[in-house]
């Protein structure tokens, strides 16, 4: 371990030094003070870093290597789907034909394209059972609400303009409530059963007139299938409601049983996780938006068709439509990493995808019920929450198990999330981890058990390894320093 | 099946089967009721080998007329400028572009470094106090800023200058019939929003004036009058910005803004048919709690060590939940980090000389345009776009021009029914005198 900071790239400018080149100007040069108003020329240049090229290289090449990736080892974070991110989609997505094609070029000369966006839309269309698909949201949170948008629109339309509570879980992700925030909706929060399944009567408490939607996920949060779907659909379209997908976490029942046979009247999916756009560290995703047939006309402007001679069409003559939601057509590359997922898995490989996720989620969570405590216990799907109250007891918190992993090379699981479990520990180990990863990664959750009883210091003081330990989060919120300044 | 991305073997699945204590994986979805259940294989196309698949896909791809084979002159809010060839090497570095956004600080530190980088280049370029770490695209990032604007001055009228890109502005109507927030559009005059008319519209109820800067017709808006009458009446001025052209435009941040957003796509992003790009957003001060998605801090370690971390959370859904600013979770990371290693490499001069040959270079295309003939449209100061008129119909002109290997201006008519033929020509740095020839000349047989 080194003391010395790592450097801004700010830090190693050299006034003089340049990391680009360009042609020399091959027109007449001019004064910027004879094309611009007065005032409009900027006069203090703005302190971009002055660097040559090898420095920006080493540069983030050292960042990188203060990084953990999929790539850098097991990440097995809940609710994030951390798989192998294919190489073959980077080299699809980087194709000329797809890379540097304007969104704006007539539609003659974007055909393959707009073919590929649209059988993207037809598998997704079948994977989740609904009726058509949108693939313009930039991510989870940005599909669902425009579906929730959608949900309004249909309910203006018939004259319900009044419905505006949107139901959803307490264990749901923070994006569904916020999302209803922003589409204009209140939330009313509904607590989960001991079982940790939406609570049926208290579902049907809160359910009424004004009642917009439900949002679930399935399956929960927790990783639990939502056994009483059926039921919950019928409780919520008995009062006029619709019900939402989130289906962020469809890498559980892929192949098993899909929103539009459910019940839903609509569902989001992040391709960047069941669908392998990579992460990005933070993005950019893909949220494509799903819906049965009453809620087609509202879809998002334009939508995407095939016309009668075969070609593809924005179409954007759709009176109902609740409008535009993002420039042009969606995160097109990566819709076009998942569409080469999709193709490369094929209809059995989609389902081995599942079956595999689950399988692994469930072996791990045998192998770790003895050494954490599993508030709920039956067959998990994709993932499962562990709680470290035991551990807690011995002044061992949560968020030291995390940060001891990182002793190990480990991406810690996702910490204190769902909500509605204490000291929460929620594992996800995706179909494309070996048994051997996951042993050698229960074996150290194992020994961290262990070491909570024996050895509490050494937790709690972790990590050891890393190239920082325990940064100070309370100071960065008191005194925020958002940039650099000389 | 055997599957290069799944690498359990008969027998693992057997000895985890055993620990699990069941004899099928099928019995792991006992929980599925089973009128739910779904029989059989998805009827979607079959699954295809590596080779096979990007044998088919370079087929399909090469179905695209694309930018780098043929000459554009297409901006209307994509651009197609140099992109450093290192901008790709570094974004595909895995450590980057796999990870997960960075929860955990300790082994996230170079993702943490690299957006703190870019949110400071972003504020230095727009002149404001602090930018976030990115948002999904100018368009969404300019309703964020609407929505911000309505909550902060709790009224409900916002005022978009016609000259803001069309696609931006629907999407902020979209944004803003959720919150019930109506959506004003100021006219224009001669290419610019009319100040007379923002005049007579600012009130008190209006929560912000927006404009684009230089605007979508490639114009540069008087900035510091329109923030003037904003002010006056206790709104919040919007400024939509073409980051490159701040390489040498007075910034928003000098000029009155109190929120600036934008698209860094023109900073070694390649135009992707539309997305993914950098939506950017940065604000004065006063606003940094109201800011919407992630922001990254400074602050150091047990050791006293310099690091980094996501900061001032109590905004974010996840903390406040319906009560957060915004819904934003995933935005556009590895974009922004590929739009900071493009800055990195302009640097402090390269982005001025850059900014500069489009400016320089957009005139000497409008004077070429008017000595064969054509007239241009608005005769104001431009950044890298001008509008021409045509005699004919600009989509017609540019199915003629795609046969030449050039891809022509945006059309227009397609939004504004009195800009029928118009075309709105983008010229950047990468356009040579040749190129721009070319393009007066072939035009110029559709103009006789
Ligand atoms: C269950 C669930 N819903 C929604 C989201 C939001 O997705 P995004 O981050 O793409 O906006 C997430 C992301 O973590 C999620 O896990």
């Amino acid at each position: 371990m080194h003391n010395e900071n790592q450097s801004l790239i700010f830090e190693l400018t050299k006034p003089g030094r340049v990391g680009y080149n360009l042609e020399p100007l091959d027109v007449p040069e001019l004064d910027l003070a004879d094309l611009l108003p007065a005032g409009y020329v900027r006069e203090e240049a703005a302190e971009l870093p002055e660097v040559s090229e090898l420095d920006i290289m080493r540069h983030y090449t050292a960042l990188s290597r203060r990084n953990h990736g999929v790539d850098s080892g097991f990440y097995p974070l809940g609710s994030c789907t951390m798989k192998y991110n294919p190489k073959i989609n980077e080299a699809v997505a980087r194709y000329s034909g797809f890379a540097n094609v304007h969104p704006l070029q007539d539609e003659s000369t974007v055909q393959g394209a707009m073919e590929l966006l649209y059988d993207l839309q037809t598998s997704l269309q079948e994977i989740t059972g609904m009726d058509e698909v949108t693939l313009q949201p930039a991510a989870g949170a940005h599909g669902e609400w425009t579906a929730l948008m959608m949900i309004r629109a249909f309910h203006e339309a018939n004259g319900e303009g009044h419905r505006n509570k949107v139901i959803v879980p307490d264990s749901a992700h923070g994006t569904n409530p916020a999302s209803a925030t922003v589409a204009g909706f209140e939330t009313i929060t509904i607590k989960s059963g001991e079982d940790g399944l939406v609570d049926l009567e208290d579902l049907r408490r809160v359910v009424g007139p004004d009642t917009a939607a439900l949002m679930l996920t399935n399956p929960n949060t927790l990783g639990l299938f939502e056994e009483n779907i059926i039921e919950m659909a019928k409780i919520i379209h008995e009062v006029g409601g619709k019900v939402y997908y989130d289906g962020a976490n469809l890498n559980a029942v892929m192949s098993k049983a899909r929103p539009g046979d459910m019940g839903f009247d609509c569902v989001h999916l992040n391709l960047h996780k069941t669908f392998t756009g990579p992460h990005g560290g933070g993005g950019p995703g893909s949220g494509p938006v799903g819906v049965k047939a009453d809620l087609i006309p509202f879809l998002p402007k334009p939508v995407l068709v095939k016309k009668e001679d075969g070609t593809f069409h924005f179409d954007y003559n759709r009176p109902q439509s609740i409008g535009r939601v993002k420039p042009y057509y969606g995160n097109f590359g990566i819709n076009v990493r998942a569409y080469t997922y999709i193709r490369t898995m094929g209809p059995d490989g989609l389902k081995a995808v599942t079956e595999y996720a689950v399988l692994n989620a469930n072996y791990m969570m045998r192998r770790l019920e003895e050494f954490y405590d599993l508030p709920y216990n039956r067959h998990c799907k994709h993932e499962f929450v562990l709680s470290g109250r035991r551990q807690k007891k011995l002044g061992v918190r949560t968020l030291d198990i995390a940060k001891r992993l990182l002793d190990f090379g480990y991406h810690p699981p996702t910490v204190y999330f769902p909500l509605n479990v204490e000291e929460g520990i929620m594992i996800e180990p995706t179909e494309t981890e070996s048994k051997e990863t996951l042993d050698a990664f229960c074996d150290v959750m194992i020994q961290i058990a262990k070491e909570a009883e024996e050895n509490p210091t050494i937790v709690q003081e972790a990590p050891h390894t890393t190239v920082v330990s325990r940064l100070d989060e309370a100071r960065a919120a008191r005194t925020p320093v958002l940039r650099y300044t000389k | 099946m055997k599957h290069r991305y799944l690498p359990m073997t008969e027998q693992d699945k057997q000895e985890m089967l055993a620990t699990i204590g069941v004899d099928s994986i099928d019995a792991l979805f006992s929980d599925i009721p089973e009128e739910v259940r779904f029989q059989g294989l998805y009827n979607i196309k079959e699954a295809k080998s590596e080779a096979a698949l990007m044998k088919e896909l370079a087929a399909l791809a090469a179905k695209n007329k694309d930018t780098a084979a043929n000459v554009s002159f297409l901006g209307a809010g994509v651009y197609n400028h140099y992109k450093p060839v290192i901008v790709d090497h570094v974004i595909s570095r895995s450590e980057f572009y796999t990870a997960y956004t960075p929860y955990q600080p300790e082994i996230s530190q170079g993702e943490l470094q690299a957006i703190f980088e870019f949110q400071t280049m972003i504020a230095e370029l727009t002149g404001m106090d602090l930018a976030n770490s990115s948002m999904y695209d100018g368009g969404t990032s300019l309703a964020e800023a609407g929505m911000l604007a309505a909550g902060h001055t709790r009224r409900k009228k916002i005022l978009v200058s016609g000259a803001v890109h069309p696609e931006y502005k629907d999407v902020v109507t979209t944004y803003a019939y959720g919150q019930s927030i109506e959506i004003v559009t100021v006219p224009t005059k001669d290419g610019v929003t009319d100040i007379e008319a923002l005049k007579g519209l600012v009130d008190d109820q209006t929560a912000a004036v927006m404009v684009q800067y230089p605007n979508f017709f490639g114009q540069i808006e008087d900035l510091q009058t329109i923030g003037e009458i904003t002010h006056d009446a206790k709104g919040l001025f919007v400024v939509s910005a073409n980051p490159l052209a701040l390489g040498v435009l007075t910034p928003p941040g000098k000029l009155g803004a109190d929120i600036a957003v934008g698209d860094a796509q023109v900073f070694g992003i390649s135009e992707n048919f539309g997305g993914p790009h950098c939506g950017y957003f940065a604000v004065t001060t006063k606003l940094m709690r109201k800011v919407p998605g992630r922001l990254i801090g400074e602050t150091v370690d047990e050791q006293g060590r310099r690091g980094y971390v996501l900061t001032l959370q109590a905004r974010e859904q996840h903390i406040r939940r319906d009560k957060a600013t915004s819904n934003i979770c995933s935005n556009q990371a590895l974009l922004a980090l590929a739009a900071s290693v493009a800055m990195t490499a302009l640097g402090k001069q390269g982005i001025q000389e850059v900014a500069k040959q489009n400016i320089v270079k957009t005139r000497y295309a409008k004077n070429a345009f008017e000595a064969a003939g054509f007239e241009v449209a608005y005769q104001g100061a431009h950044f890298n776009e001008i509008v021409v008129k045509t005699k004919k119909s600009v989509t017609e002109i540019n199915k003629g021009l795609i046969e030449k290997g050039i891809i022509g201006g945006f059309d227009l008519g397609r939004v504004y029914s009195e800009l029928e033929n118009h075309a709105l020509i983008a010229v950047t740095e990468l356009r040579t005198k040749e190129e721009i020839d070319a393009l007066v000349a072939e035009m110029g047989a559709y103009n006789a």
